[in-house]
């Protein structure tokens, strides 16, 4: 466990994650100069805008709380020992449905939550960017789809993301640049849930190779990317990203908690506070972006509070911290006389868009895929004990179906509320700083949209004929708000370009600034938003704007 | 439909073949060799844990069984947390602690008896009650004891369980699988190194094809 104590991204040099025991050259830059641009977390929204802004020639420098592994050393095919990729510092829930956080939710390491995130990238339905306008709820975004969808392409190729020939749902999309992966038991069993109910499903576009590229390998289909894909096929920010932006000139700092952003007496940035190697530093900077998820964001922003800043950084509108939203992840599940052995494949090969692209027939607003499912042991029997509520002999029968056992799980939208929220408790971390409070209640409108997701999926088990179906009626997943972008300073924390309407020289830059959040998994949105964000860097500097 | 039964698989002896890393064998070696002896919990403790585990996750007696409590010692004395905690709830030491307790407590109170002493029956019986939040004594101080049952006892001792290689052979699970993985995707299609399941009337032909899993 080398990599939890002893930093590796220093001396000049950075793993190089691809190659057993190699490094890479990696440049350093002093504390005492101010640096272009300090990143805080390296995840989905992080590492792309440090790899834009490195080869766009600003100086850069990334800090992680996490380790920077070394999957092909480091990784096992072991659901518990793996928990060292979440981000397992004390959080408190509270709320009506207290959230369940740790493996289920957030990462810490060099690459964030998508070093164990499940690969799948989907794009955003082109009226969720306007959805109040158009759709009739939650709020627009300062952003436009069809510029959006330039960015995803962008991330699809950078990413090599597998995937259909055609897609089925939404405006044409050229086709995936690697072919799609074979479906296995569990999606089939999906598509043909889809076939009797008349609705399309398709292979799931995945952020995992299908063929070789460079010194990565295809998918072995070993099923544990959830806890961490220990062959490189996975394209993390770990794999990706990062090298690209040590490689274009940025330094990483692992191991690097960032505990405060310092402001002066202009009111604006001028470096973090960050503890490593036993002590805290500070690092100086021109920028200050933060990018460390939903939770971690508002809550070192509020812990970065000051006397011109008395209520945290970024809090002119009260703002920062609300709308906390989560996606809601409801599934149903029943055995199948086939063995299905859906531990083989990434954990979700098939997927169905129907009800986010149709709005007919639902009695709520939003919208949710669902997929296949493919959860192993540990996490399989967490569901069974948590929603089907099993023990005893009870517990140890239905475990033995594991093989034969079926599901489908939602990926479903829940609105902005501005009850939810991420404040600051009384306890503190390892590090001395205040906790973060996270609070959750469902709305009715997610209520809602639960229900009728259930009732559609639990039709589709039946009719491939599933049986001892039933309903695992809480669960959540995919965080995103608390610092939502937006039109003006007083409905919003960030502008379009990520930008804090407050201190100017502050960014956010993770799924905390989504206004809503659709129903699709967000990282490929989150990495399309961080290109944005680096090309808007780069065209207001140009003008002098930044 | 009768359980499905995987005899003679065990995933252990993929231990040394394409399917582990070393990683993998650090990770489940460890597991094997954990103390048995408790570091967190005192005696009396120990006693109702072993009797709790018992309940939750009942084992066959015709193999060695899961060291569970060790497992849930373990956890405790390591203080592996879960990355959240429902504000309701108190520390994890701190929980099972008070949970163990206040579970003797509504034994006395009921039986006159520490839970251990109780029959399985009794046993099961309180612990549904507890479940189903019908618990009530002082000594649970302000903790609900159905939270403590699922988010903590239930959640931790299966947890434990099912991160056992013994566990994995029981549900045929593939087990570790990597940097090897699988090639067999489509359903009832098995690759050799899975576990092959009996059919009735057709246990040798599974057993003969576990035997040769590697
Ligand atoms: C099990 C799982 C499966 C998922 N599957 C999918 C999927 O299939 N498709 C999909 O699109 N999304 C998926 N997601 C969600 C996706 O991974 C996240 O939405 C995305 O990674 C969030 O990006 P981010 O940049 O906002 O934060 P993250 O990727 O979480 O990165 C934040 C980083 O910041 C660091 N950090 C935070 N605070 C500090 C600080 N103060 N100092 C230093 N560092 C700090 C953290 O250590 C972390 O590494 C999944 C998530 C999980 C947990
Ligand atoms: S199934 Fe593929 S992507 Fe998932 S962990 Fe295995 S090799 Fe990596």
């Amino acid at each position: 466990m080398d990599a939890l104590e002893t930093p590796r991204g220093r001396h000049g040099r950075a793993p190089d994650v691809l190659r057993p025991g190699a490094w890479l050259p990696m440049r350093e830059y002093p504390q005492n100069e101010p640096v272009d641009f300090v990143i805080v977390g390296t995840g989905a929204g992080g590492a792309p805008l440090a790899c834009k802004l490195a080869r766009a020639g600003f100086s850069v420098v990334a800090f992680d709380a996490g380790a920077w592994w070394r999957p092909l050393e480091d990784f096992a095919s072991d659901e518990a020992h793996q928990a060292k990729l979440y981000w397992l510092d004390e959080r408190l829930c509270d709320g009506d449905n207290p959230l369940k956080l740790g493996s289920n939710n957030s990462g810490k390491a060099v690459g964030g939550s998508t070093v164990h995130f499940s690969m799948v990238s989907l794009r955003f339905r082109p009226e969720w960017f306007k959805s109040r306008s158009l759709l009739g709820y939650g709020v627009d975004w300062p952003l436009d789809w069809r510029e959006m969808w330039r960015y995803y392409r962008e991330m699809e190729q950078a990413l090599k993301i597998s995937g259909p020939v055609t897609y089925p749902w939404g405006p044409k999309r050229p086709r995936y640049p690697y072919r799609q992966h074979e479906v296995n038991g569990a999606g089939l069993a999906l598509a043909r849930a889809c076939d009797a109910l008349g609705v399309d499903w398709s292979p799931t576009p995945l952020a995992t190779l299908s063929a070789p590229r460079g010194d990565a390998p295809p998918c072995v289909y070993r099923g544990f990317c959830v806890s961490g894909c220990s062959t490189n096929a996975k394209q993390s920010a770990l794999t990706t990203w990062i090298p690209w932006a040590v490689r274009a000139g940025a330094e990483i700092r692992d191991l690097a908690m960032v505990g405060r952003v310092e402001t002066g007496g202009d009111g604006l940035a001028s470096g973090v506070h960050y503890f490593r190697e036993g002590r805290w530093q500070f690092q100086r900077a021109r920028h200050v972006v933060v990018a460390g998820y939903a939770i971690e964001t508002p809550r070192l922003l509020l812990n970065s509070a000051s006397a011109r800043h008395p209520d945290g950084l970024a809090n002119r509108s009260g703002l920062l911290g609300r709308n906390l939203m989560v996606q809601t992840n409801n599934a149903v599940w029943g055995h199948l006389e086939e063995e299905v052995r859906w531990y083989k494949g990434p954990p979700s090969l098939a997927l169905c868009e129907h009800w986010n692209y149709e709005d007919r027939g639902k009695d709520f607003f939003g919208g949710y895929c669902f997929m296949s499912q493919g959860p192993l042991p540990a996490a399989w029997v967490a569901t069974q004990t948590g929603n089907h509520g099993l023990w005893g002999q009870a517990l140890v029968d239905e475990m033995r179906h594991y093989n034969h056992q079926v599901g489908l799980k939602i990926v479903g939208e829940t609105l902005p509320q501005e009850r939810n929220r991420v404040t600051l408790a009384d306890e503190h971390d390892q590090y001395g700083l205040p906790v973060a409070r996270v609070t959750w209640s469902m709305g009715d409108n997610d209520r809602r949209l639960v229900a009728h997701a259930l009732d559609f999926m639990g039709r589709g088990l039946d009719a491939i004929g599933a049986r001892d179906i039933w309903s695992e009626a809480e669960n959540t997943c995919h965080l995103g708000g608390t610092a939502r972008m937006g039109f003006d300073a007083d409905s919003s924390v960030v502008d379009a370009d990520c930008r804090s309407w407050d201190v100017r020289n502050l960014w956010v830059c993770d799924g905390s600034v989504f206004p809503t959040v659709g129903g699709v998994n967000p990282s490929l949105t989150i990495q399309a938003i961080a290109c944005r964000t680096a090309d808007r860097i780069v065209a207001l500097a140009a003008r002098g704007d930044l | 439909m009768s359980l499905p039964r995987y005899p003679g698989y065990d995933v252990l002896h993929k231990r040394n073949g394409p399917s582990w890393n070393e990683p993998t064998r650090r990770a489940v070696d460890a597991r094997l060799a954990l103390p048995r002896e408790p570091r967190f919990f005192d005696a009396r403790q120990w006693a109702l844990l072993n009797a709790l585990c018992a309940r939750i996750l009942p084992q066959p007696a015709d193999r060695p069984p899961v060291p569970l409590a060790a497992m849930v010692d373990a956890k405790v004395f390591e203080r592996q947390g879960d990355g959240y905690r429902d504000t309701r709830l108190p520390h994890l030491q701190d929980a099972w602690t008070r949970g163990l307790a206040a579970l003797d407590a509504e034994a006395e109170a009921r039986h006159q008896q520490p839970f251990v002493a109780l029959s399985a029956g009794q046993q099961d019986a309180l612990l549904t009650a507890m479940q189903q939040g019908m618990l009530h004594h002082p000594a649970w101080g302000g903790m609900p004891p159905a939270l403590f049952f699922s988010e903590r006892m239930v959640h931790d001792i299966t947890g434990a369980y099912y991160q056992h290689p013994t566990a994995w052979n029981e549900i045929g699970f593939g087990g570790p699988a990597g940097p090897r993985g699988y090639v067999r995707l489509d359903s009832d299609r098995r690759d050799p190194w899975e576990a092959a399941e009996a059919r009735p009337g057709r246990e040798d032909e599974a057993r003969e094809a576990n035997r040769r899993v590697r």
